[in-house]
């Protein structure tokens, strides 16, 4: 395939003093001021701050969605800020799963077309883990259904099945059960580190619920555009 | 960005509907006027039973026997070899009811009756002539004419003068052509005691003749104009939605804090209704100017199609101000129903959707289709039992509102196709992305729809008509030069001077006159027996030897429009007036005869002036070598002074055809531009609108790892994809517009029948176009997503509410 996409060895991600500010109405507002984190294969990290510490920022930047001011994330062998915008997609759609909060799904294609999607695209789509995904999220009935048929916990088991689908290095998730109710997060939640477990990626996940956090294998927290 | 969208759909909807109707509304002033003149089909009158006048003694028994009648002879004279219709009046029993004659008054009495008299014109025919008021043109005989006087409220190409004067002119002394009925003031003794047999009462007819004969150009006019408007509420509509749907939060906040509906809708409507008066003011004046510019156009066409007169200035009444405003204002409250009711009904919460989209798209697309198959079960109806012009038109409408509202079942099923044979995922997602957009497009799309069938449809039209009529013309201008002379005399002196000229293969001497055949006017053409003719003559239908037929002068042929009006085949026979008693002919041919309003038969020459020996000679057709003809045309124009209106080479009178017949459908052409145009504007609003709804939609794609110059390529494919199938179903539905148009349509306005072409080359340039359009209308939207920034895209998946 392609240079630059990495090999499942060592830790997956390796960021060092990343910085990022944002610019507005004339005013810099420094949001990542040196932060350094790593998650090695099959572990799953928790990744804490109070709103607007700039978690999500931290996330976009690792996927590659936005471009870092200083500092350098390594994906496996690969170095996400010398890539160009088009090589930072093919990254994500290759070797990484991405789950937010909301509309993960695309509203034109059935449960199922959207389950394959990105491993089709990816052209690294696995019948037999597919059909393990569909069994495990219990998603089988509802394959012909569209996304805007199904209850929020149910899309975001689709999102997670989607994400892990094709087989990526990291699984990142902001706030994967944000709008979910505390049961279906619990349940949703458990599913997610139960594949990711299976599929022996690493997981980190943004959320600002202590209990979830206590969950995974360990937690950072982001304060002051630091990792303490 | 919505608001300049909603202005434009507003400015012009209102100025194309304004405008054709400042067009209609200034022919119909001008129609008046016409009608105004003495003795117009809006009066009772009295004719002959057979011929095409009557003694003068059966008006003064009629008038003694308590009729109130007026005497009236109608007839043509030649002034410097032009024809113009000459009207005797008599001023004192002229009722009053009948227009103009009242402005001649007391003191104007005294010097329009006694010698030498005036002859009214209008101030249009003065300047055509060349002449000053009170100036005595020179008439056939040589004799001086009364002196000139203008009257403005009379038809150009009128002259007026008393009875007595008239009979002199037209040597016809002690005839009458008719007798205008007044109101009657008491008993009188029915007609046949009076008169015998020897006159025929003509009911009053609510619409004059021009008026008959031009209805079909405005209903055309006002068709388009409807269309434009309609198609300009599209955007209106697509505007406003896309206003509601980003006002959304802010309503359910205002609702939230206790804002009533009611209040709410109040305040929504004041704000649309103050809108929609600023976009109707400045619509009303886009559509003077429009109208101002097609006016020139549309008076030609109708000169050239029905002698009507039209001045080249609009005068606009109050009411047209008034109405278009109105149109405004109802119009952006009717394309705003929707949004309103949505406000009205709108709930605190956002609730989730019972329904996939797919079960609502179907549940729309089904009731859609349905409507469309009443419409089309509609439009075979009115071409069953139809049979006037305003069925033909109701075809039309039927067929494009059935075709219209069924063109989203056939995107669907085109692109579910689509979908079922996609293997790759990004195609799979193409087809069934594109199917869900269609509710938010299928309007635009319709307008575009609506826009191309009518376009096809028309070029169609008018190329087959151009086609038909350049073979037609180059049958029926056979002759290489033309020459009318001013008067018998001068007639028979160049006839003289032509048989000695060597390059000068035959003189064909033809004549015409005017008469009624069943209650409406009639020409009849008299063709001389030469080879000329029986080559080149255009017929359609004709029995053998039909030329050799006409001979004996118990023979014509008919005019296809006199055909169709009659019912007339080959064999019957019709009774002509002529002026030695009614004429019995035989019918032995049918000619095209397109673009003249008048009924039309062709006899024999000599036949012709033997029956109408009054006519004037004075017009003849030469065979001439081509390279002999300028120098014969500037030696006749030397030897007996005549203009360039009087001599005319055949070239000539046929560029001055084309160029008639080119101004005619140039204004339905403008039109049709414009519809395009407007329909590119709506497709664009409506792309305007659902780009930000699209943003969760392609959000997804984007994270996952398509990136957005990709996804904007797939974007811009999309909207022209659907553009082209929605191209490809205009075409086969334009071709038959045209076939519409060709054969119900033009049939009931003009009384001739078309053949039906069809012409590969344009429908490719259409299909061009339309395409272009799609591209321009997608273009912005596209480039906006391929720049966008990953924040806007990145805000989509979290919740920052
Ligand atoms: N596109 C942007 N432009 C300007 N400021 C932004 C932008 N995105 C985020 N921010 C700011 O950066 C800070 C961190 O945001 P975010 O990463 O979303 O925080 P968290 O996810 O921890 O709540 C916030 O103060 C936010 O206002
Ligand atoms: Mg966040």
């Amino acid at each position: 395939m392609t240079k630059g996409i990495p090999s499942a060895t060592g830790p997956v991600l390796h960021v060092t003093g990343l910085t990022k500010s944002y610019r507005t109405a004339g005013e810099e507002v420094a949001v990542l001021r040196g932060v350094n984190l790593t998650v090695a294969a099959g572990e799953s990290v928790a990744l804490t701050g109070e709103s607007g510490s700039g978690k999500s920022t931290l996330l976009h930047l690792i996927a590659g969605l936005d471009a870092a001011d200083g500092g350098e994330i390594r994906l496996a062998d690969a170095s996400v800020a010398e890539l160009s915008d088009a090589e930072r997609a093919e990254l994500r759609r290759d070797r990484l799963g991405l789950v937010f909060q909301q509309f993960n799904l695309v509203p034109s294609l059935t449960v199922e077309d959207n389950l394959a999607f990105q491993s089709r695209i990816a052209g690294r789509h696995d019948a037999a883990w597919h059909h393990e995904l569909v069994e495990r999220l219990g998603l089988g009935r509802f394959l012909k259904r569209y996304p805007e048929q199904l209850s929020g916990g149910q899309q975001q088991r689709v999102a997670i099945g989607r994400a892990l689908a094709v087989k990526p290095l990291l699984l990142l998730a902001d706030e994967p059960t944000g709008n979910l109710d505390e049961d279906t997060a619990d349940e949703v939640l458990a599913l997610a580190r139960d594949l990711v477990k299976r599929s022996g990626c690493g997981f980190l996940m943004v959320t600002h619920s202590a209990r979830l956090a206590a969950t995974l294998d360990r937690q950072v927290n982001l304060h002051a555009g630091v990792i303490a | 960005m919505q608001l300049a969208t909603l202005l434009i759909g507003l400015i012009s909807a209102t100025a194309l509907w304004s405008g054709v109707q400042a067009l209609n509304q200034q022919a119909r002033t001008s129609y008046d006027r016409a009608a105004a003149t003495f003795g117009g089909a809006r009066t009772a009158m009295l004719v002959a039973r057979t011929g095409v006048s009557f003694p003068q003694e059966l008006f003064v028994e009629l008038r003694r026997a308590g009729w109130p009648v007026s005497p009236m002879l109608e007839g043509r004279i030649q002034i410097e070899g032009r024809s113009f219709r000459l009207l005797g009046i008599e001023p004192v029993t002229l009722p009053a009811e009948v227009g103009s004659a009242p402005t001649i008054g007391k003191a104007g009495l005294q010097s329009f009756m006694t010698p030498p008299g005036e002859m009214l014109v209008a101030p249009e025919t003065l300047s055509d002539l060349k002449l000053a008021e009170g100036a005595r043109p020179q008439g056939d005989g040589g004799a001086p004419l009364p002196p000139l006087r203008v009257q403005t409220n009379l038809v150009p190409g009128v002259l007026v003068v008393d009875i007595g004067i008239a009979q002199n002119l037209l040597k016809m002394p002690d005839q009458l052509s008719r007798l205008l009925i007044g109101k009657a003031t008491g008993r009188h003794p029915p007609l046949e005691s009076v008169a015998g047999d020897k006159l025929r009462l003509v009911e009053a007819d609510a619409e004059t003749d021009l008026e008959r004969l031009t209805d079909s150009f405005h209903l055309n006019l006002t068709a388009f104009g409807l269309l434009s408007f309609f198609v300009g509420l599209f955007i209106v509509n697509s505007a406003i939605g896309l206003a509601f749907e980003q006002r959304l939060p802010t309503l359910r906040t205002l609702r939230a804090c206790g804002v009533s509906a009611r209040m709410l809708n109040a305040v929504l409507v004041l704000e649309l209704v103050s809108l929609a008066l600023a976009a109707g003011l400045i619509g009303l004046v886009c559509g003077y100017f429009i109208a101002g510019a097609l006016l020139p156009d549309v008076a030609a066409s109708l000169r050239g199609l029905y002698g009507a007169q039209i001045p080249g200035h609009l005068t606009l009444k109050p009411q047209w101000w008034v109405a278009g405003l109105a149109i405004s204002i109802l119009g952006a409250l009717a394309a705003a129903a929707v949004s309103l009711t949505k406000a009205l009904r709108l709930p605190l919460l956002a609730t989730a959707q019972p329904f996939a989209w797919q079960q609502a798209q179907r549940r729309w697309l089904t009731y859609q289709s349905a409507v469309a198959l009443v419409a089309f079960a509609a439009a075979a109806g009115f071409l069953w039992f139809g049979d006037s012009l305003i069925s033909g038109f109701a075809v039309l409408a039927a067929l494009m509102l059935g075709a219209a509202l069924i063109l989203p079942m056939f995107l669907e099923i085109v692109l579910s196709l689509g979908q079922r044979y996609a293997r790759a995922p990004l195609g799979i997602w193409f087809w069934a992305d594109s199917r869900q957009q269609l509710s938010g497009l299928s309007l635009a799309l319709m307008a575009l729809l609506l826009a191309l069938a009518v376009n096809v449809g028309v070029s169609t039209m008018v190329e087959s008509f151009s086609r038909t009529f350049l073979v037609w013309l180059d049958g029926r201008l056979s002759a290489e030069v033309y020459v009318s002379a001013a008067n018998d005399a001068q007639a028979h002196e160049i006839k003289a001077w032509l048989r000695e000229r060597p390059e000068v293969e035959a003189i064909l001497p033809g004549g015409r006159a005017d008469t009624q055949l069943a209650g409406a006017p009639l020409e009849v053409l008299g063709l001389p027996d030469h080879a000329t003719y029986r080559d080149n003559w255009p017929l359609l239908q004709s029995t053998e030897n039909a030329w050799v037929k006409l001979r004996p002068g118990d023979a014509a042929l008919v005019s296809e429009q006199l055909a169709r009006r009659l019912h007339l085949s080959l064999g019957d026979r019709i009774e002509v007036p002529a002026s030695g008693g009614n004429w019995t002919l035989n019918v032995v041919g049918i000619y095209a005869d397109y673009g003249n309003p008048k009924s039309q038969i062709a006899v024999n020459f000599a036949a012709l002036t033997r029956r109408f020996p009054e006519i004037p000679l004075t017009r003849m057709g030469l065979r001439v070598a081509p390279p002999k003809i300028p120098a014969l045309i500037s030696a006749l124009q030397e030897k007996f002074g005549l203009d360039d209106r009087n001599v005319a080479d055949q070239a000539r009178m046929k560029a001055e055809s084309t160029r008639i017949f080119n101004r005619t459908f140039s204004v339905t052409a403008a039109l049709n531009a414009f519809t395009l145009g407007v329909a590119g504007v709506a497709l664009l609003t409506s792309l305007l609108t659902l780009a930000n709804s699209r943003l969760p939609h392609l959000a997804p794609l984007w994270a996952i790892g398509v990136t957005r110059r990709r996804l904007a390529a797939i974007e811009l494919l999309k909207t022209t994809s659907v553009a082209f199938i929605t191209t490809i179903f205009a075409l086969p539905l334009g071709l038959l517009v045209a076939w519409c148009l060709l054969a119900i349509v033009n049939v009931k306005a003009f009384g001739w029948r078309l053949p039906f072409h069809v012409f590969p080359l344009q429908l490719l340039w259409l299909t061009g176009v339309a395409m272009a359009a799609a591209v321009a209308a997608s273009a912005l939207p596209v480039i906006r997503l391929a720049r966008m920034q990953p924040t806007s895209l990145m805000r989509i998946f979290a919740n920052e509410r």
